[in-house]
């Protein structure tokens, strides 16, 4: 390790000198390609809509009313609040919940079974997981419509073995699209874990069994705290583009209710075309991440300190 | 996409064939699933011009990604009636004069002055249909000539439906249901609209354009909103389904082959366009989408069991058909609000 350590310095003191040229690139292309961005539609959420698409620059706040705000049908009783977005919104949170919930109980095992296999082994795992992912998402979405549907194979096995006697209705539910999320996102789950599970010391566990802690124990007191900064990437990286997905929702889920991602889809390119609503509304879910990033960050920065 | 295979496949042929090459390009914005790709090749075998061509899912869609900075990059698009209208509105169309295409006088009379284009300045037709629902006669025997099947369905087809993920489409044949006019702005009627989407949407499994076909064929839905020549490739692809002409009435809809404004290939333009309105050549199309085209003399190039097509032929008795209407801002902000109470 400390040899490690020592070529690194080397290196970085070599290259010290050329720092800001070499971080240029990044740089440039994360305020190209991601700040400009970001920024033009924050200025767009302030602007006036224009009849069937497009903006009037003209400074307003309508489209943060519009969202906060109801003002009934045709836009003149008392404003009340508006419940519309914000339960378009829970029920997003809600679905990208439930699929992080569903990656994790599935995910941490299997990674944690692939961290503890032997070398030669554990990277045929690890290619196996990754295997499904050579392929396109909406393809492997629309497969997994193939295989729940009513009268698809799935349905058909459980009814041939006897276990079901009605198709099980899977198809346009939100359990159907929780499954699509978390077949879609496993692999986020796993690898950070595996990483985390991977770096872990075992005599650690061992030490613990020394001194009379049961599994349970040793698996909550010692491996869970020491690989949760897996954990927590692992939930992030599944939880947050969950959140703004529409494949699933579109495909599974039948596309009845909007997610917050086919909310902001029909502001640009759908039936309503109001685009300063479709930038605020994704504002408001970036500030949401960002906010739930931001404790995140707290509590991990106040868990190294302790 | 063999589009593309196929494409670059002619215009190697041409090239080995010594013929004159790169005479110009087009570029194409068009429907998904909406023209065969021999006919392209045949286009560009008998023009020397290179064809691309992006596809759309909805009107709105088009109008999006052409609001949002791709005028200049097509030549021409194919939106539907009321589409058209709006994009003359929005000074997206180019006009040309009935002179410049050769073939003009073969558009059917009834398709010349079109409300949407009076006079055929900016478009010609491509297609015209309907849109109705169509129901899987394995689940449900009984009566379906009425909108109530959609809107206020017997038990057995309820949470069994999938619907259009077209705004203009669900609310015109919503208002036929209820028996008000289109873009009404009459308070009671449009309450009356929004009580009824909300009462409806109980009833409904899923929203899908691209996946009406798929839905009825798989058997996902029992009863799916849809356009009659897609129901009629979803029967033929072996789904025991009928499609209804409502009593209420129903959709029609005609597509237009549009010239958009600063194209960057205009003679490519009105070369296409020409070519589409030679009958042999739509009626190309219409054997491939099995819709209707607005052309003269297409009869004798169309395969004979489109003619007896039960979608193509409205029963007696059945509803008038009715164009969807363009609305004022007033009237489809509330629609607007319809709509999104519908999704949420």
């Amino acid at each position: 390790m400390a040899a490690n350590i020592g070529t690194g310095r080397a290196v970085s003191s070599t290259f010290a000198p050329l720092r800001i040229w070499l971080l240029l690139p990044g740089w440039l292309s994360i305020g190209f390609f991601l700040l400009i961005p970001v920024l033009l539609m924050l200025v767009y959420s302030f602007l006036t809509k224009e009849f069937r698409g497009g903006v009037i620059w003209e400074p307003t706040l309508a489209a943060y009313d519009q969202f906060f705000f109801d003002r009934g049908l045709f836009g003149d009783d008392p404003r009340r609040i508006e419940w519309k977005y914000i339960s378009i919104f829970w029920r997003s949170i809600w679905q990208a919940g439930g699929a992080t919930l569903l990656c994790l109980i599935i995910g941490f095992p299997t990674a944690f079974f692939i961290a503890t296999r032997p070398d030669r082994t554990k990277v045929i795992w690890l290619l196996l997981v990754t295997v499904p992912y050579w392929v396109n998402l909406l393809i492997r979405t629309v497969s997994m419509k193939f295989l729940i549907r009513d009268n698809g194979p799935m349905n058909d096995f459980l009814q041939y073995i006897g276990l079901i006697n009605e198709p099980l209705q899977l198809i346009n539910t939100n359990i159907a699209v929780q499954i699509g999320l978390f077949y879609s996102y496993l692999p986020f789950m796993v690898l950070p874990i595996f990483a985390a599970v991977e770096r872990y010391n075992f005599t650690l566990s061992e030490a613990a069994s020394d001194l009379y802690a049961d599994k349970w124990t040793i698996l909550r007191r010692i491996v869970i705290p020491v690989v949760s900064p897996g954990i927590f990437a692992g939930c992030i990286l599944v939880f947050v583009p969950s959140l703004g997905a529409f494949l699933a929702p579109d495909l599974l889920g039948g596309a009845k209710s909007f997610m917050i991602g086919s909310l902001i889809e029909e502001q640009f390119k759908g039936n309503i075309g109001n685009w300063p609503f479709g930038a605020a509304s994704s504002m408001i879910l970036l500030s949401l991440v960002l906010v739930a990033l931001f404790f995140y960050a707290r509590a991990q920065s106040q868990g190294e300190r302790a | 996409m063999a589009l593309k295979y196929l494409v670059s496949g002619a215009a190697a042929l041409t090239l080995f064939a010594g013929q004159a090459m790169a005479d110009g390009k087009l570029s194409i914005y068009h429907w998904f699933e909406y023209i065969p790709d021999e006919l392209l090749a045949k286009f560009e075998a008998e023009t020397g011009i290179e064809v691309t061509m992006d596809t759309y899912d909805s009107n709105e869609a088009m109008l999006a990604a052409l609001k949002a900075g791709k005028m200049g990059s097509y030549d021409v698009a194919v939106p539907g009636d009321y589409m058209v209208e709006i994009m003359i509105g929005e000074g997206m169309l180019d006009t040309f004069d009935s002179s410049e295409l050769s073939n003009f006088g073969n558009i059917e009379d009834q398709w010349v002055d079109v409300s949407f284009d009076l006079g055929r300045s900016h478009s010609i037709p491509y297609q015209w249909g309907s849109t109705s629902f169509s129901v899987n006669r394995d689940v449900y025997a009984g009566d379906i000539n009425t909108t109530s099947i959609l809107f206020d369905p017997p038990a057995e087809l309820s949470g069994k439906i999938n619907v259009l993920d077209s705004q203009g489409e669900v609310i015109a044949l919503a208002s036929l249901h209820l028996g008000i006019p289109q873009c009404s702005n009459d308070r009671d009627q449009l309450k009356a609209l929004d009580d009824l989407l909300q009462s409806a949407k109980s009833h409904w499994a899923s929203f899908g354009s691209d996946v009406a076909k798929d839905v009825l064929v798989s058997g996902d839905a029992a009863v799916g909103m849809i356009w009659n020549g897609f129901s009629s490739k979803a029967r033929e692809e072996g789904a025991n389904i009928e499609y209804s002409f409502p009593n209420e009435g129903y959709v029609v809809w005609m597509d237009n082959v549009v010239l958009l404004k600063d194209a960057p290939n205009r003679d490519s333009a009105i070369a296409f366009m020409d070519f589409l309105l030679e009958p042999e050549n739509i009626a190309a199309v219409t054997n491939y989408a099995q819709y209707t085209a607005g052309v003269k003399g297409v009869s004798e190039y169309l395969e004979p069991a489109l003619a007896v097509m039960p979608e193509n032929n409205p029963r007696d008795g059945a509803g008038a058909g009715a164009f969807v209407a363009v609305c004022d801002e007033a009237t489809q902000t509330v629609y607007d609000q319809i709509w999104t109470r519908l999704r949420s």
